[in-house]
């Protein structure tokens, strides 16, 4: 099923009694969420993300706009109408009840003309048990289970009634990093095997590229950019999408651009025919960076940090905006940590040129994110 | 070993005091019990038996404190539970004014027992210049007047039920109000979501999830009504077997120090009676809790 969002904005009331006024949560959002696909919501914390998602699940009411699931304005119909699975972040399993009774639940509420027989209700729960492997637990309760077993009950609930669209709410954040990795690739395959319209909130860059087919980001109640992960990841629209994507972060320096080349400090470490005179902001993915004898960029080494495969190299600038220089390079190629000075070259589709002012837009130039590798 | 002795000298001022006040006294309670002629003058008994018991058991003030007070209790618990929990869903689910309604309903708890008492006497006697508030009440229904604190028992038995309810009310508001708001808001959500209908709701996720608190309300006040005295002296005087309105506690109390008393032995074996009371309805209680309260 097809979500589209439309001018959808959600203002809050101030908490403060003394200052009246308004919170915008979420901003004239428009955009469509394709059927079938897995859409991940991410941004910092109080960017609005989970707001979104409450509007469309219906627990708020957003104060304009309108939502549409396949072209039907739902905006004005309750949650239970909507046909919705939510997945939260603490799951809110009924702790006194068992995994069976949990998964049961939505459909012992069915009345009427959609009101299940037993036998078709241990059907239901038994299908929606087996596609997120959890068969064997169906008599325990929720203490007696791991985060990660949790976490499928509760998708397991959320689907036990066939929604037309499921919603997870930071659905890996409160399991350790290992089973963090397992889960989210359990989401994806739940997903591709129900084809399930997804839409998963998180506030981890990494998990939202792993496994989402498009990823949202939001700031401030405001989309930034929406796009398959590594389209946002090589062309963000602008230097706050460039930060907020990729582990470790962007390094970003003050640079400027003269006669067709880039400065930053005194070296002109790229060449950028074609582009204005006049200040501008870099970005340079910490895998942009190639050691090289000769290369352009010099940087005073803090120290070389080994990490198995690869070698994460700290530098400084004085330049740098975004504190100590961190280059991600091959292990072969590690310096001499001895070293005082390191120097590179640039990787040409991993800089980023962001003009200073304003939104910080990203400049294009010729050759970025176009897949090329480029030496100055 | 050091610190094991150490441990028992800061837990020694606690033990001596619990001791003398509440071991030694226990013992002594029992020992009473069992002595048969105990004269308290003299101090000294005819020997060891179960007479007292028999007499208490035969005394008939005995048997109206007896029925007197399981009346109140098997009354005023469920109803003052009930209504209780009826008011804290209705506080939990008013947002303007909840603060205002939260405080007028905790007053009574603040307010002396004794004082209460005597409003309550008030509102509900009948003299002979008025007919009391309770009474002008009743007229607009074409009932009445009936005399509450000096009149049929089964007045005075409502009277009782009444101001003991409004009494205890309070305190179990607070703990159940409290109890409903800590339930996790996300159960409600998801409730939402799968379309729970209200009654489903409140029986099968409000219920469980405040069971522990709804449990000890039950239990305490079980208890706390098995004990009751002062609010029967605040509503019919010191005098509760003239008024037929004696509790266990009273019988206790009269045949230590009342106008007839000086009968220790009778008191600690009515004393352990009610002891034995209120240890079985607890044990139950408890055995029915196991189904049906869950801990998280």
């Amino acid at each position: 099923m097809k979500v589209t969002l439309v001018h959808l904005t959600k203002k809050f009331p101030k908490h403060d009694r003394k200052t009246r006024g308004e919170v915008t949560a979420v901003n004239d959002l428009c955009f469509d969420i394709p059927s079938g696909k897995l859409v991940g919501l991410l941004g910092p914390s109080g960017c609005g993300k989970s707001t979104t998602l409450n509007l469309i699940s219906g627990l708020e009411k957003p104060t304009g706009g309108r939502i549409l699931f396949d072209g039907e304005d739902v905006t004005d119909l309750p949650p239970e109408k909507r046909g919705i699975g939510l997945v939260f972040q603490n799951y809110a399993l009924y702790p006194h009840l068992t995994v069976l009774q949990n998964i049961l639940f939505p459909l012992q509420n069915l009345r009427g003309e959609e009101k299940l027989s037993k036998e078709e209700m241990a059907e239901k729960a038994g299908e929606a048990a087996r596609l997120v492997q959890i068969e064997g637990l169906m008599g325990r309760r929720h203490r007696e289970l791991s985060g990660g077993k949790q976490q499928r009950v509760a998708i397991a609930r959320a689907l036990v009634k066939h929604p037309r669209i499921l919603l997870l709410d930071e659905p890996l954040s409160n399991l350790d990093a290992r089973l963090r990795l397992q889960t989210r690739e359990e989401i994806r395959r739940i997903q591709r095997e129900t084809g399930v319209t997804t839409v998963f909130v998180t506030h981890d860059q990494e998990e939202a590229m792993s496994i989402s087919d498009e990823i949202v980001v939001m700031r401030e109640g405001v989309i930034q950019q929406i796009g398959k992960p590594q389209e946002v990841y090589d062309l963000p629209r602008n230097l706050f999408v460039a930060k907020f994507l990729g582990t470790p972060p962007v390094n970003v320096f003050r640079g400027r651009i003269e006669n067709g080349s880039l400065f930053i400090g005194d070296e002109a470490v790229l060449p950028v025919p074609g582009l204005p005179a006049g200040g501008v902001t870099v970005g340079i993915r910490p895998e942009g960076f190639l050691p090289d004898p000769a290369g352009a960029f010099s940087l005073r080494l803090s120290r070389v940090e080994v990490m198995g495969r690869d070698t994460s190299v700290v530098a400084a600038h004085p330049a740098s905006e975004s504190g100590a220089v961190r280059a991600i390079i091959s292990s072969e190629e590690a310096p001499d940590p001895a070293c005082e000075t390191v120097r590179f070259s640039l990787k040409r589709n991993k800089v980023l040129l962001f003009s200073p002012e304003g939104g910080e837009e990203r400049i294009p130039f010729g050759g970025d994110g176009a897949g090329k590798e480029g030496k100055a | 070993m050091k610190s094991i002795l150490r441990a028992w000298l800061y837990l020694l001022p606690a033990l001596l005091f619990l001791g003398v006040f509440l071991v030694y006294p226990l013992v002594d309670v029992m020992i009473y019990s069992v002595e048969e002629g105990y004269n308290s003058t003299s101090g000294a008994s005819f020997g060891v038996g179960l007479y007292n018991f028999a007499y208490v058991l035969r005394d008939p003030f005995f048997l109206m404190a007896l029925r007197n007070t399981v009346l109140l209790v098997a009354i005023t618990v469920p109803l003052s539970t009930g209504i209780a929990l009826l008011i804290s869903l209705g506080l939990a689910s008013v947002k303007k004014l909840r603060h205002l309604f939260q405080t007028i309903y905790f007053l009574p708890y603040v307010t002396n027992t004794l004082a209460v008492g005597l409003v309550f006497m008030i509102l509900f006697k009948k003299t002979p210049y008025t007919d009391g508030l309770a009474n002008l009440f009743l007229r607009i229904f074409g009932a009445g007047p009936v005399d509450f604190i000096d009149g049929p028992y089964w007045a005075k038995m409502f009277v009782l039920c009444f101001y003991t309810i409004w009494v205890v009310m309070p305190f179990k508001i607070l703990i159940l109000t409290s109890a409903l708001a800590s339930v996790n808001d996300d159960y409600y959500k998801v409730a939402r979501i799968d379309a729970t209908p209200r009654w489903r709701v409140f029986t099968r996720i409000t219920l469980p999830m405040i069971s522990p608190m709804l449990f000890y309300l039950i239990v305490t006040g079980f208890i706390g009504a098995f004990k009751a005295y002062s609010d029967a002296v605040a509503l019919f005087g010191v005098n509760l077997n003239a008024a037929e309105m004696n509790t266990i506690v009273g019988y206790v109390y009269d045949m230590l120090y009342g106008d007839s008393g000086g009968y220790p032995s009778y008191a600690a074996a009515a004393a352990l009676i009610l002891f034995a009371i209120v240890l079985t309805v607890t044990t139950v209680n408890l055995m029915v809790s196991r189904k049906h309260v869950f801990y998280d």
